[in-house]
């Protein structure tokens, strides 16, 4: 973006990748922490020139979803065919997409510089109010720009703190954002596994505990997700390998219930008036998800939580990805609200530099507040609401999920929606 | 909008027959705004010289206007302009974006779009560099708190603001002198027509939300445009003298919704595009553009449009002679 070209940044990380780069053995198996890029995250990719970099490494394609729960009454079916697309979304080891940007920043055409510490204190300059009218003190020549301390004694000025740095952001915590949020009485366990041929289709599956995940990541790896609740997490963590692949399989195929029947009143009565051109997605039934053959990474378990910061701006300051929004992975959304956050936020700098505005100006940053929150809580109620209702094993409820599911599977023009809103092309579920 | 911007009144007499410009509909309004006028121009410009301006509010010089002296200028400078003294009361809240000026604050970048893209197409300037005025010298007539005059600067531009209050100077040059960039700009506590006494002259002539303030349009266009170099740009805007903006600028602004203080503007003194047109014209100004803001009530923001039914914005360029 020409307008942005001529800004200052610097990039503030302790991550001693940033300084060494990050060396990638394509010999390796899958990192087990990947994360789902959806189509529109990848044009965003390549609009910045980072996507040449990422092609370089391992990443899976994949056009297939299926999705199903433990009851047996309903499955969905999706595919990229659905809506005209070539995939779905794309698996990517995050350290792929790490070096795949830090290569872009490196060869960009931009001022930058890279302080490997930590922030220790942020403080704004005070404002025109208490400055007195007659003569100018000298601090007040570097006034209303934030001065930032960090942990090796540097000490910078910006006009634009942008947090970008997680769930526990330590930006947010000393610009003092208050945040909305809860834990979820749920641990994920996410590895690397083995079949014996290449999966191109993601899976997940609910089960009463919560959703376990199988998603491709090239070659014939994929990564699994599973969400429980902690004691079972510390189990299946220390269990043997052997017993760990066994569970996994059980998990994805005859445990914890039956697999569905291809339509929930027997053939064609109920939903069959819906069935009338209806998008079959190709393969037409259910299908067992494959075989796992052994396990290709260590287990690795974290915590998961909600968590909403109540304003994403304030003076100077601006929070974007997890740092502003945590969500559950249940659906893979939440590094893709992250980049929508970082390129609405690039945007909305470069029309106030086109005309002329000071870039810390709160008008200015509630612009991009504006355009992300609504799409963000959103996406959050609709994750957090599918993390309740597949949380209790009630009879009725079940019935209901199972029929959402069929809905979502036989109803054309509500499984279009739904993944254009997946993928990241519709930024609302409604009015969009 | 920025301040009062008064022509030095030489003789009353003189000031009471020029005539002034209005549609012949409302001409039933005309008198008494331009006794009041003239009253208030005689009431004396209130810019004391800038480096003894005294930053304590005169008495409201509504009082003035009927006991004027007519025609003696010792009496001139004791009595405040009441549009002078209207803008020096809340001057501290320029840039309180959430104050009084706040209107102002959510209009700024509209108006600088349109001036942006005016202005880079009639200079030949490249509208996708961050520094599209690099080498155009500007003067921002009515500058307040330099609301505009900033982020000229930063867009490249040489400017230079006047206000003809000196409380407005004086915050500018404070909140200029933050920033490196725009620590450049030039702020003078004069009026348009001093500056044509002093025969400076400039690449582009910008006066916004001023016209509708100042006592004689027709001069104010006049000393603008002498202010222009050959082929130099001006771009005015202000209030349409419509129903509608009765309505939204009058009653909604100051009286509903409280945006603006209540009596911030006359309606008598609001022109219309053509008229404006008119004595632009009369000055040697072609008016080549012109453009209507709109506000969305439900984003609150403001957008260029075609409708110039309230606040509009025109851009002209003077006669080569």
């Amino acid at each position: 973006m020409p307008l942005t070209k001529n800004l200052n940044i610097a990039i503030i990380d302790s991550n001693p990748a940033l300084v060494n780069g990050i060396r990638i053995n394509k010999e390796d198996p899958p990192d087990p922490r990947v994360s789902t890029i959806t189509p529109a995250t990848i044009s965003m990719f390549r609009d910045i020139g980072a996507w040449q970099y990422l092609q370089q490494y391992r990443h899976a394609y994949f056009d297939k979803m299926q999705v199903w729960d433990y009851t047996g009454l309903g499955y969905t079916r999706y595919h990229a065919r659905d809506v005209d697309k070539d995939s779905l979304g794309c698996v990517v080891e995050n350290k792929v997409l790490q070096s795949s940007l830090l290569l872009c920043i490196q060869n960009a055409d931009i001022q930058k510089k890279i302080f490997p510490s930590r922030l220790v204190s942020m403080s704004l300059n005070p404002g025109l109010k208490s400055k007195r009218m007659d003569g100018i003190s000298p601090e007040i020549s570097r006034g209303d720009l934030t001065k930032l301390q960090l942990n090796d004694g540097t000490c910078l000025y910006a006009k634009l703190v942008v947090g970008a740095d997680g769930s526990k952001s330590q930006v947010r915590e000393l610009a003092g954002f208050k945040t909305t949020g809860w834990n979820y009485s749920q641990n994920a366990i996410i590895c690397t596994v083995e079949h014996a041929s290449e999966n191109r289709c993601a899976w997940q599956r609910f089960l009463p505990a919560g959703p376990i995940a199988l998603l491709p990541v090239g070659d014939n790896f994929s990564n699994i997700v599973w969400t429980m609740n902690p004691k079972e997490a510390l189990d299946r963590k220390s269990m043997t390998e052997a017993d760990f692949v066994k569970t996994v399989n059980h998990a994805l195929d005859h445990g914890f219930g039956p697999h569905p029947t291809s339509s929930l009143l027997g053939n064609g009565n109920f939903f069959s008036w819906f069935r009338a051109g209806v998008v079959t997605s190709g393969d037409g039934g259910f299908e067992i998800p494959p075989k796992v053959l052994k396990l290709a990474s260590e287990r690795m378990v974290f915590p998961l939580s909600l968590r909403h910061a109540n304003d994403y701006v304030s003076k100077h300051v601006a929070l974007i990805g997890d740092a502003a929004h945590t969500v559950h992975p249940l659906a893979g959304q939440g590094v893709n609200l992250g980049f929508g956050d970082a390129f609405a936020l690039s945007r909305v700098i470069g029309e106030a530099i086109a005309v002329g505005m000071d870039i810390g100006e709160v008008s200015l940053l509630k612009k991009y507040e504006a355009e992300r929150k609504p799409a963000n809580i959103a996406m959050m109620a609709i994750l957090d609401g599918f993390q309740k209702a597949y949380s209790v094993d009630f009879g009725p409820l079940n019935i209901l999920r199972a029929a959402g599911l069929h809905a979502a599977n036989y109803i054309s023009p509500l499984k279009r929606r739904i993944i254009s809103y997946a993928s990241g092309e519709q930024r609302l579920p409604l009015f969009s | 909008m920025a301040s009062k911007l008064l022509t030095r009144v030489r003789t009353v007499p003189a000031r009471l027959g020029y005539p002034r410009l209005l549609s012949p509909t409302l001409a039933a309004f005309a008198p008494s705004r331009l006794l009041s006028d003239a009253a208030a121009a005689a009431a004396g410009a209130g810019d004391s010289p800038p480096a003894s301006a005294s930053p304590a509010p005169r008495p409201s010089g509504s009082s003035g206007k009927l006991e004027h002296n007519a025609g003696s200028s010792s009496v001139h400078s004791s009595l405040k302009d009441p549009e002078l003294a209207k803008f020096s009361a809340i001057a501290d809240t320029w840039w309180d974006s959430e104050g009084p000026f706040k209107p102002l604050h959510r209009m700024n970048p509209t108006r600088l779009a349109f001036i942006r893209s005016t202005l880079c197409r009639h200079f030949g300037k490249d509208p996708s560099s961050a520094r599209p005025f690099e080498g155009l010298k500007v003067v921002d007539v009515g500058c307040g708190g330099g609301i505009l005059s900033e982020p000229l600067a930063r867009m490249g531009a040489s400017v230079t603001g006047v206000d003809a209050v000196d409380k407005n100077i004086k915050i500018a040059r404070i909140h200029a002198d933050l920033d490196p960039v725009t620590s450049t700009i030039e702020y003078c506590c004069t009026t348009a027509e001093k500056l044509v006494e002093e025969q400076r002259k400039f690449d582009a002539v910008i006066s916004l939300e001023v016209i509708e303030h100042v006592a004689d349009p027709a001069e104010f266009c006049k000393s603008l445009a002498a202010l222009t170099i050959p082929e130099g740009a001006i771009v005015i805007s202000t209030i349409n003298r419509s129903m509608r903006a009765y309505a939204t600028a009058i009653v909604a602004a100051e009286y509903l919704l409280r945006w603006l203080p209540k009596g911030t503007h006359q309606w008598s003194s609001f022109l219309t595009p053509e008229e404006l047109a008119l004595i632009l014209q009369r000055s040697s100004i072609s008016v080549k553009e012109m453009a209507g803001f709109v506000y969305n009530p439900l984003t609150g923001r403001w957008s260029l449009s075609d409708d110039v039914g309230v606040n509009f914005i025109a851009f002209g360029t003077k006669n080569s002679q």
